[in-house]
């Protein structure tokens, strides 16, 4: 078991260590999004009755840092201890795959919570939120992180190289991100989008999470719970699994 | 006794390259023991399947009689691995890259075993130095610190003084001679033939991911190398007819001759027929046998 605490410990240390990096920055960088969008979209965008449009933005961005640095972290920290070969330090000892799997996303989850907070704190200043179903706001919160800090370990197990691990995260996770309804409603797109929408999961995510502040979501935020749920399950199941033969780590 | 490291039947294919192609190993608690190859022998996969690092195709491998694979647990527990290369994690100290492995190990408060370490590796002065700022060698002495924060019993060693300078070499080899006078079981894989030579007990030559020789270093010496007296005599001296044929020519030489020794007792033999022909000698030298030779020998034979 303490094995596993080790891990954890040293997975949420090493980001820590570089705060400014990876989580200052981020946190600077959705601010900078609230800014500009909600400075040029205000008078334009209403869309739930009561809630103003930097209000109806914050939560969606406070999600998509959660669920992005959840990524970077268990991603970036396995492609650099596999490039840099002391990965050999956590593979010698006799830490479980399970308990490895539990170290990196539960880390991710922290990053992506402690990154999420700070945006929540520096938005204090210009928003009021509600704050209607406090439980499902950490229900999402933990539950994006650790599908995106499970993704992350898969993505950190496959990649060879810095720029599959870009490429992966560039090419999938940001569009999944930017269209997952962070910036609008998807009830605003044409239907043919508002369906395309729905194969992404990202987007119950951000609904499911901004329902916990409003009360109000795009769809029921039990069949966001149901879907992100199973999300996770498969995920967890195929990182575990991944993890268990030994792929690419023990080749 | 259960045997420190135990290997039957391993293979292992990468692609189109055996790397092992059936090696059966049996190493003794408390041995020093040699695995000697050339580049590409199969010596660091051998190693990597023993941690876990890979998996064998077929065979077994147990530590301390703890099967590898199915009581990873135990078997990892008791094992000490310095790698090859010289890897690090730039992000901590030494003092918290050892504290970190000694969690991994489940070891919660190691700080009294880890300031020993540190001393033994005279690495207290760097404890709080970013591994990043370290130099070669001291990354190295890291490496061989980690590899014993969980005091293992049985410590293998891939190549631990490669790069590494002579003052620090002679410090690393007095601590692991130390570790072995404990009772530690050492393996060790080295380049460096005279170390081998000096402080492996027994050896194992690998050539193409098989072992083609393993005995004790004295009894290989015996078998693949032998004394051999050297001398050089003064010039226009006429070698009598019978030492003619013995004789073999050192190349790269101004004319020096070397004679194989079937025991010590020859020299006196030869001296005296030089005598006898009134043969002068202006130098001479008597050439102990060495692994190299043995070596060379061995992975031409097979």
């Amino acid at each position: 078991m303490s094995g596993f605490v080790t891990l954890f410990q040293k997975e949420v240390l090493r980001f820590w260590k570089v705060g400014f990096q990876t989580v200052a920055a981020p946190v600077l960088t959705v601010l900078l999004y609230l800014l500009v969008f909600a400075h040029v979209l205000q008078a334009h965008i209403k869309v739930y009755e009561n809630v103003s449009y930097a209000a109806f933005l914050v939560p969606g961005l406070i999600m998509m840092a959660v669920l992005q640095n959840a990524f970077s972290n268990s991603s970036s920290s396995l492609i650099q201890s596999k490039v840099t070969g002391n990965i050999i330090f956590m593979l010698l000892p006799p830490i479980s795959y399970r308990q490895f799997f539990l170290a990196y996303v539960l880390a991710a989850v922290v990053r992506g919570v402690v990154v999420g907070l700070g945006v929540l704190l520096m938005t204090l200043w210009f928003v009021d939120l509600p704050y209607r179903e406090p439980l499902w706001i950490l229900l999402f919160a933990l539950l994006g992180g650790a599908i995106m800090g499970s993704l992350g370990v898969i993505a950190g197990i496959w990649a060879d190289k810095f720029d599959q691990l870009a490429a992966f995260q560039n090419f999938i996770i940001v569009p999944l991100t930017f269209l997952s309804g962070v910036f609008y409603s998807i009830h605003s797109l044409p239907p043919f989008w508002q369906r395309v929408s729905h194969f992404n999961p990202i987007f119950y995510m951000i609904d499911g999470f901004r329902y916990g502040f409003f009360g109000v979501s795009d769809v029921a935020p039990l069949l966001s719970l149901s879907i992100i749920g199973a999300c996770f399950i498969v995920l967890s199941v195929l990182t575990l699994w991944l993890l268990k033969t030994g792929y690419k780590l023990r080749a | 006794m259960t045997s420190a490291i135990r290997i039957e039947g391993v293979t292992k294919r990468y692609g189109q390259v055996q790397a092992l192609a059936g090696v059966d190993l049996d190493i003794a608690q408390g041995e020093f023991f040699g695995l000697l190859g050339p580049n590409g022998a199969g010596k660091t996969t051998l190693i990597s399947a023993l941690a876990g690092l890979t998996r064998a195709d077929s065979g077994r491998l147990a530590v301390m009689g703890h099967d590898v694979v199915t009581g990873y647990r135990a078997a990892r527990r008791l094992l000490g691995v310095v790698p090859q290369e010289l890897v690090f994690d730039p992000f901590f100290t030494v003092r918290e890259t050892l504290r970190i492995q000694s969690g991994y190990y489940g070891i919660r408060d190691n700080a009294s075993w880890i300031d020993e370490i540190l001393d033994a590796l005279d690495l207290t002065a760097k404890a709080d130095t970013n591994m990043r700022q370290l130099s070669g060698g001291m990354k190295r002495r890291v490496l061989v610190a980690q590899a014993l924060v969980h005091r293992p019993p049985v410590i293998v060693l891939d190549e631990p003084t490669a790069g590494v300078d002579v003052e620090l070499r002679q410090g690393l080899w007095s601590f692991i001679r130390r570790l072995n006078r404990d009772g530690h079981t050492i393996v060790l894989t080295t380049h460096y033939l005279e170390e081998a030579e000096k402080l492996c007990g027994r050896i194992a030559m690998l050539k193409q991911g098989r072992i083609v020789t393993l005995d004790t270093t004295a009894d290989l010496l015996r078998r693949f190398s032998a004394h051999t007296l050297r001398l050089r005599l003064t010039p226009g001296a006429q070698l009598p007819t019978a030492l003619r044929t013995r004789a073999v020519a050192v190349p790269e030489t101004a004319g020096d001759l070397s004679f194989t020794l079937e025991s010590c007792d020859e020299v006196a033999v030869i001296l005296q027929a030089l005598r006898e022909a009134g043969c002068h000698i202006d130098d001479i030298e008597i050439v102990k046998p060495d692994l190299e030779d043995v070596f060379v020998r061995v992975m031409h034979l097979v």
